[in-house]
């Protein structure tokens, strides 16, 4: 069986309103990551579109994003795992080079969420929990993220100021970043004087919705070899899941599925967390990277705060983590999201990442979360 | 009654556990039992899917419970805007966690994870019923 690499990252300017179309937003993802390839779209066998699709206005948009990269008439279709689609479409295109169907694959991320009137998003919000015996209480997205971090606090002894310098970090690479949403430094006391949106967690604690696409284009060995100077290769893959529902949840203070999507993905790649040189983690909300640090065992459970603290996950740090200032700096257009983590990392493994280069990166790892901790994606990557 | 009318607002009223709200009416909060494994659903359910049968009871959960995380909700979604700042919370029943809301009545500098409380139903506006956690 062949080794699958990516040759190929791209990903649009994040912003709030991007002004543009669908089709239009995934072909700036899509130039980026077809800059300086030995190829051309008719060498793309198969297109994977990523999204949610509650923020969707074009019906059934693998349709149109195929045909407006030219992608056409080769096999295109959708996946969706909420916020983690994107490594979803990964793990899918991976698997159908590996069966040996295919040799090279576009995986397409993209959501445009200011389609939506904010009345239209805040609507959809509502029904992000299990309809039938949670949402008629009123959960939303941060408010289930804001119970894992009073779990947490309440545990592990965890302060909101901690929480904070998780941002502070994040706004200073972010600052930095010129595809980011938000490029403006902020300091501890900006956050911790934020507005509380639901308890603990303060407005500069939580991501924002942006529109933004994302594109990687993977590709058979030999096929890569020959493509790329830099072919990153995929190590390791793995996802899980976790209940629905927040009553179903074993745990409070970590996410299983995240546990179990990196026990995978060490495994296959036959490395430890040791090993990682640079990560990128799903920062929707402060606490998200926080409990992240434990789940993938960068920290023992509860001492997360340490590295925060030590400011270890900066870049000269000893475990860099979302030095391109993460989702809540560049936003989190949901599909788009895991691509944009990955094209982060793979430039790192290239050495390509300017200002922001971790020494000598050699293996990266990407942490893609759907939904409050129901998908959970881990995918190691190697120079 | 049925699950049109549970909650502040309702999205599908359509379960095979609907009788969850007749009890409730009835003062009750009930969870479920497979009479063939004995694992218990909470939130209800009529198909228990670690022995792949449908032969189930219901329960109710009484006593005290344990709050093991809360959180404040100063901005609702469509629906909840005028019904903002409301608590949320998971309690544990003897290893039966429950999410829901926490009353109303209770001062936000009171609630403490690991507190005490009991999980009642609750009368909402509008002929609307739901269930509430209450300090014990």
């Amino acid at each position: 069986m062949q080794d699958v690499a990516i040759v190929g990252v791209g990903q649009s300017v994040f912003s709030r309103k991007c002004g543009v179309s669908i089709g239009e937003l995934c072909f700036e993802a899509y130039t980026e990551a077809m800059e300086g390839l030995d190829i051309t779209n008719s060498d793309i066998d198969a297109s994977i579109i990523c999204s949610a699709p509650e923020y969707d206005k074009q019906r059934s948009p693998a349709g149109l994003i195929s045909e407006y990269l030219r992608l056409t008439p080769k096999p295109s279709f959708y996946v969706e795992s909420v916020c983690s689609s994107s490594s979803t479409g990964l793990r899918v295109g991976w698997s159908l080079i590996r069966a040996g169907l295919h040799r090279v694959v576009a995986v397409v991320g993209f959501q445009k969420m200011s389609d939506l009137t904010s009345r239209e998003a805040a609507e959809r919000m509502s029904r992000g929990g299990d309809i039938i015996w949670e949402s008629p209480f009123g959960i939303t997205m941060p408010a289930g993220y804001a119970m894992y971090a009073r779990a947490h606090m309440a545990k592990y002894g965890t302060t909101e100021e901690q929480l904070a310098k998780v941002r502070v970090k994040n706004s200073h690479y972010g600052a930095a970043n010129p595809k980011a949403t938000y490029r403006k430094e902020l300091s501890l006391d900006d956050i911790l004087g934020s507005e509380v949106i639901t308890s603990p967690l303060k407005k500069f604690d939580c991501c924002a919705n942006a529109d933004g696409a994302s594109c990687i284009i993977i590709a058979s060995g030999d096929v890569a070899k020959r493509v790329t100077n830099i072919p990153i290769w995929i190590m390791g893959l793995g996802a899980a899941t976790d209940t629905m529902t927040m009553s179903g949840r074993e745990s409070l203070t970590g996410l299983r599925c995240a546990q179990e999507a990196a026990r995978q993905a060490y495994e296959m790649a036959g490395v430890g967390p040791g090993d990682i040189d640079v990560a990128e983690v799903h920062d929707c909300f402060t606490i998200a990277e926080l409990m992240g640090y434990e789940d993938l065992g960068f920290a023992k459970a509860g001492e997360g705060t340490e590295l925060i603290d030590g400011k270890e996950t900066y870049v000269d740090g000893k475990k860099p983590v979302n030095v391109d200032g993460g989702l809540l700096s560049k936003g989190h257009p949901i599909g788009a999201t895991g691509g944009s983590q990955i094209r982060t990392v793979v430039n790192q493994l290239r050495g390509q990442a300017g200002e922001i280069q971790v020494q000598g990166a050699e293996i990266g790892l990407v942490h893609n979360i759907g939904g409050v901790g129901q998908y959970g994606n881990v995918t190691i990557l190697r120079r | 009654m049925s699950f049109e009318n549970f909650g502040i607002v309702s999205f599908t009223a359509e379960t095979k556990a609907s009788d969850f709200v007749g009890y409730l009416e009835k003062g009750k909060v009930m969870a479920t039992r497979c009479r063939r494994c004995g694992t218990n659903y909470f939130p209800p359910r009529m198909d228990c899917s670690k022995c792949v049968g449908s032969d189930v009871e219901w329960f109710e959960i009484k006593g005290n419970g344990r709050l093991v995380t809360y959180t404040v909700v100063n901005y609702g979604p469509t629906g909840f805007e005028e019904d903002a700042p409301y608590t949320l919370g998971i309690a544990d029943f003897d290893g039966v966690r429950v999410f829901g809301r926490l009353s109303k009545g209770i001062k936000e500098s009171d609630i403490k994870p690991g507190m005490g409380v009991k999980v009642l139903p609750a009368k909402l506006s509008g002929g609307r019923i739901g269930y509430e956690f209450q300090k014990v």
